[in-house]
């Protein structure tokens, strides 16, 4: 079955930027559910909710929920064992003296 | 928009106000869904009630069908804004699934086919303000409005509502679901506008 009720993860980009400096559409998550490794850009979102509601796109366990009210935000990363966020390349770390 | 004299025109002005704050009227009916949708076979669903002591009781669909059956008619409250008014269904009451069930919980935490739950006090369960309910005007409930059954709990926020429902667990302790873990209130009274924790 083909369900067209979701969008792709790319859609988290804008509501995510009101909470983080990084721009984590470009990060990669660990679905806590199923283990997959994946970019959140390719998470199903399901925005016709109460909140945002970010899906593995292999097993559709619940990896991300994003609740806002008009004056504040929860975001539910139980889903995620981790978040892998491209950083820029660090200066050459100093040898131990 | 002209002076209107009330006295004239439209049915008399209640007591009480059509919306509670913040809602606004709908005529149809939005579906709002936080995941794929279930489907799920008649010949396989079941209803099942569990206790905090573990006893489980369970109804099959034709044994559901077999109970009396209510027919509220009322008006639904979503939390995203939308209210719609006099809504008819047709489903079993819980005082009917809760009756003869010994427990002395004070919680209910209702689950989904898809995964999908949702808390709120066991009496609010009671009192004929609560049904599974299987049909909406007049057809059977559509999957994408939680049917084969979804749970109707009026008096409260629609997501309290479950749709898809599977079953009730009664818990001494509260058990926040899925919105009440993520900042949705924890009973969710439309009239209270609960709509957040600490609303």
């Amino acid at each position: 079955m083909t369900d067209m009720s979701y969008l792709d993860g790319n859609m988290l980009d804008g509501p995510l930027r009101e909470l983080f400096a990084v721009d984590l559409s470009t990060a990669t998550g660990r679905c806590e559910h199923c283990g997959m490794i994946g970019p959140m850009a390719a998470l199903q979102v399901y925005p016709h909710a109460p909140g945002l509601v970010g899906r593995c796109p292999n097993c559709a366990g619940v990896m991300l929920r994003l609740v806002r009210s008009p004056d504040r935000a929860w975001l539910d990363l139980r889903g995620v064992t981790y978040l892998q966020v491209p950083m820029p390349l660090d200066q050459p770390h100093p040898r131990p003296l | 928009m002209g002076i209107v004299s009330p006295g004239f025109q439209g049915r008399p002005r209640s007591a009480e106000p059509a919306l509670p704050a913040g809602q606004y009227l709908t005529q149809d009916f939005p579906v709002l869904s936080a995941g794929p949708t279930p489907r799920v076979s008649l010949d396989t669903w079941e209803f099942v009630i569990s206790t905090e002591g573990g006893v489980e009781y369970r109804w099959s669909w034709d044994e559901l069908r077999g109970l009396p059956q209510d027919t509220p008619t009322v008006d639904i409250h979503c939390v995203t804004r939308w209210s719609k008014l006099g809504t008819s269904w047709q489903g079993v009451s819980l005082d009917t699934l809760l009756e003869g069930i010994g427990t002395a919980a004070h919680y209910a935490q209702a689950h989904s086919y898809g995964g999908y739950t949702t808390n709120l006090p066991l009496a609010d369960l009671r009192g004929g303000r609560a049904w599974v309910a299987h049909t909406y005007d007049g057809a059977p409930l559509p999957a994408e409005h939680g049917g084969p059954a979804r749970l109707l709990v009026p008096h409260l926020y629609f997501w309290k509502s479950a749709k898809w429902v599977r079953g009730i667990r009664l818990t001494t302790t509260d058990q926040p679901g899925f919105w009440e873990t993520a900042g949705y209130h924890d009973y969710g009274d439309p009239w209270r506008e609960q709509r957040y924790q600490g609303d």
